[in-house]
């Protein structure tokens, strides 16, 4: 008997992965409750990208509305939210910080020069400690931060351009009174 | 009407597989074999029909029939024909059909080559391949069907992925499918073993070879693939971790352990449970990898919201296969034998412990794919897991396992003494220890991980080395029969050190590139001059040319050594026109010290280019290893056991590897 259950686990296991899979192909992102939401944003002082000795300080946006995005250039996701980061950037009704995430500075600056920065600047994260402070699990992921310095909108993985228009230019707009 | 031809035998191939997958298996189990003897009729229609389409479908491409949506959206008139023939795998549907192509190959050197097996296990074997055929024939007709017409046909085709116009595209899907397909063969004879209750030697021993032949491939597929990203994507980086290359990378890590379990159960009769485990498994992972990648739940996760039914196809085929297998063996397993018992330091032992690090980093590599998915059903969004990741979790759990592969063949079967192997060991030990100082020394920067990974590449080496010493003096060593002495050594064996040579050359590539590799970016204007290293690269502008169904930008970049030129690169920056796309063509002077490695980057005001230039040390290394890992699966089947209708030298060979072990 006890023999059996043994033999049997690598079935168990295959239908819980399966479970999974089926999930998988009707799935939507959606989005998820943060701890972080209303809370102050955690305070961070980190490198600028491609500016040698330049510092950011995240004390340097108090009294503007802010978005920080979490992006590196080995995640897949990014690239596909790249686009609309871009028309965000272009309709300049806020500024954008770019954390990039684990990641080391050619490779992120290739990105940026090959298909464009939307960002008002981008501030490294190379060991990912900031990254900690924010409760960041998996990239990219952006917040949306107000005048007071606190976060009010988490979204975990790509903006779409639905989100984008009916989400968070909205909650900017009423933000920004 | 030649698009119809080849639908019209894709579904006789279907009927012939229905054949060839059912009435077999009812035949053996009704003990009536004038209906199970037609399997091998069966399978060798349906390889006959499933190439007539494979051609027709080509045929289509060769001449432009843009009549055919798949052609129409995967190819057009200026696409030089080389790539006209492999664009039929450039898409979904060709993908599938390839697939199923190497599938039918596959079952036909089956029926060739399987000779004097039960008749029964050789039955049923051949009518589990035509099982998994069934489904993706049936795949391919009702989700995916590559002959659809387009009326009113297309002026011209919307053209093969730029990406994909490279030689590396004709040569890597075909291989890398020959080899995960292959797997299936590993399968077929694990469930028709199982069914036939025949889990022994004998099986084993049939087993080997085709798991062998299929991972070979699969080393040169994947190999193939990480030198294509490595040259065409135009940043020099040779392996991402993405979806699509784990796909590959999983079933390689199982199939490895595989050969490793099979050896040991064939020569000790020994993990048959195991290794018949692991043969389901390898192929289970190449159904997950294509379900994984033609689903497109990793990539998109919109696509299929709207239109599942191929990812539902794939899932359901998924269940039945793969449930159908694992089901099976949680009947059968708990009745086979555990067969000869082993010390706690043996060879085998050791042997138990590499499978299972294999299949720990397998594991840990499907983690990391599937994870962004798992969080996703779980409601926790939608994240990517990236190579922070995978370089961290794999490297250490290979770590012991590399450390094991030195110790592993120097150890007896059945029980080996420590104290024996340490005092084998001992100068390996001491080499690889020195060379981990010295080699970074050389170098010029000293890192723990650059230190640990030459330690290990040159653990790898140094102890095959050792093997090979130790196995010339059990014979006996005289200077005058040392060829003699050579040449009595199966090639099996040469096999083994060739391959595992190979890992250690792949370590040492890998490390030295990610220790030492420098990039710079720069600005150049018409003979502006760089100084990296040694080396002075001068930019002498780009040129406007025109390629068969591209524009390019081409820069000329010399390369001087001590004011001499040692060489001239030409990197591109292509236009293609028909899908409006830019591809960067690196151009790269390869060598086995180093890679100088160039790319165009965007053109900047007053004729000035953005240049990429990067240094790449030893990285050839990389794809040397894995060639000579499958230079020495080749090894291994060049072994005169396996040569057919030789049973006496099989008898003969097995006899002096009993005396040796």
């Amino acid at each position: 008997m006890n023999k059996l259950i043994k033999s049997l686990l690598p079935l168990a296991l295959f239908i819980i992965v399966v479970g999974f899979l089926f999930k998988g192909l009707y799935l939507d992102p959606h989005e998820v409750p943060s701890p972080l939401v209303g809370k102050p944003a955690p305070a961070f002082t980190a490198p600028v990208l491609a500016e040698t000795g330049k510092t950011f300080s995240s004390q340097d946006m108090k009294g503007k509305v802010w978005l920080l995005n979490v992006w590196a250039s080995w995640c897949g996701a990014c690239r596909e939210e790249h686009p609309v980061l871009m028309d965000m950037s272009k309709l300049s009704e806020f500024e954008m910080v770019g954390l990039d995430y684990k990641d080391t500075d050619a490779e992120a600056k290739d990105v940026l020069n090959t298909s464009g920065n939307p960002y008002k600047l981008v501030v490294t994260d190379a060991e990912g400690k900031i990254g900690i402070n924010y409760g960041v699990y998996g990239v990219p992921e952006t917040y949306l931060i107000d005048k007071a310095g606190v976060i009010r909108y988490k979204q975990i993985g790509p903006i779409t351009k639905e989100l984008l228009y009916t989400k968070i230019l909205p909650m900017v707009k009423e933000l920004q009174r | 009407m030649i698009p119809e031809i080849g639908q019209f035998s894709l579904i006789l191939a279907f009927c012939f597989a229905l054949i060839q997958g059912i009435f077999p298996l009812v035949g053996v189990w009704k003990g009536q074999y004038n209906l199970a003897n037609t399997v091998v009729p069966a399978a060798r229609a349906q390889f006959i029909f499933i190439i007539i389409a494979f051609l027709c479908l080509d045929y289509s491409f060769y001449v432009n029939d843009f009549s055919v949506l798949y052609v129409a959206s995967n190819s057009n008139s200026q696409l030089p024909v080389m790539y006209r023939l492999a664009a039929l795998w450039g898409g979904h549907e060709g993908s599938m059909l390839l697939w199923v192509t190497i599938l039918s190959v596959w079952t036909m050197a089956v029926t060739m080559f399987v000779k004097n097996l039960p008749e029964s296990f050789r039955i049923r074997l051949i009518a589990v391949m035509g099982l998994i055929s069934i489904g993706f024939l049936a795949f391919i007709l009702f989700t995916s069907n590559p002959f659809e017409r387009l009326i009113p046909a297309a002026m011209d085709g919307r053209d093969l992925n730029p990406l994909l116009q490279d030689p590396g595209m004709v040569f890597h899907p075909p291989v890398l499918y020959m080899g995960y397909v292959g797997f299936s063969v590993a399968f077929a004879f694990a469930i028709a073993a199982l069914m036939d209750g025949r889990l022994d030697i004998t099986w084993a021993r049939w087993t080997r070879p085709w798991t062998t032949v299929a991972w070979v491939f699969l080393t040169l597929g994947i190999a193939f693939g990480s030198k294509w990203a490595y040259y065409e994507l135009g940043w020099g980086g040779w392996w991402f971790w993405d979806a699509v290359e784990n796909a590959s990378f999983m079933p390689w890590l199982v199939g490895t352990a595989l050969i490793h379990s099979l050896a040991v159960t064939e020569k000790r009769d020994a993990f048959k449970v195991w290794t018949v485990l692991l043969s389901i498994c390898a192929f289970s992972l190449s159904l997950l990898g294509t379900f994984l990648v033609r689903s497109g739940v990793l990539t998109s996760v919109h696509a299929f919201a709207t239109d599942p039914s191929r990812g539902l196809f794939i899932l359901l085929f998924l269940v039945v296969v793969i449930g159908g297998a694992l089901l099976l063996f949680a009947l059968r397993a708990p009745n086979v034998g555990l067969g000869e018992r082993f010390g706690v330091v043996s060879r085998e032992s050791l042997l138990l412990a590499n499978n299972v690090v294999l299949a720990a980093a397998a594991g840990a590599v499907m983690l990391g794919t599937l994870y962004p998915l798992l969080m996703d059903a779980l409601g926790a969004g939608k994240i990517s897991v990236g190579p922070p990741y995978f370089d961290a979790v794999f490297v250490a759990i290979m770590v012991p396992g590399i450390f094991l592969l030195g110790l592993g063949p120097l150890a007896k079967w059945k029980k080996a003494s420590l104290p024996d192997i340490g005092v084998r060991i001992r100068v390996a030990a001491i080499v690889s220890l020195l060379s981990a100082v010295l080699i970074p020394f050389i170098m010029g920067k000293i890192t723990a991980m650059v230190a640990m990974g030459v330690f290990m590449g040159i653990w790898v080496i140094s102890t095959t080395w050792v093997l090979l010493l130790n196995r010339i003096k059990t014979r006996g060593l005289a200077a005058s029969h040392i060829l003699g002495t050579l040449k009595a050594i199966p090639l099996a064996f040469y096999g083994m050190l060739v391959a595992h040579l190979g890992v250690g050359v792949f370590i040492l590539g890998v490390t030295l590139v990610k220790g030492y590799e420098t990039e710079q970016d720069l600005r150049m204007e018409l003979h502006d001059t760089a100084t990296i290293q040694n080396l002075v690269f001068r930019f002498d502008g780009a040129t406007e040319i025109a390629g068969p169904n591209y524009i390019s930008s081409q820069g000329t970049v010399v390369v001087l050594q001590n004011g001499k030129e040692i060489t001239t690169l030409k990197p591109e920056k292509r236009y293609y026109p028909v899908q409006g796309s830019v591809m960067t063509e690196a151009d790269i002077k390869p060598g086995v010290i180093r890679d100088l490695y160039v790319s165009l980057g965007e053109q900047l005001e007053n004729g000035a280019w953005s240049v990429r230039i990067y240094i790449k040390p030893f990285v050839q290394w990389i794809w040397a290893g894995c060639i000579l890992m499958a230079i020495g699966g080749v090894l291994a089947l060049s072994d005169r056991r396996y040569r057919i209708g030789n049973k006496k030298v099989l008898a003969e060979t097995e006899d002096l590897q009993r005396v040796v072990a």
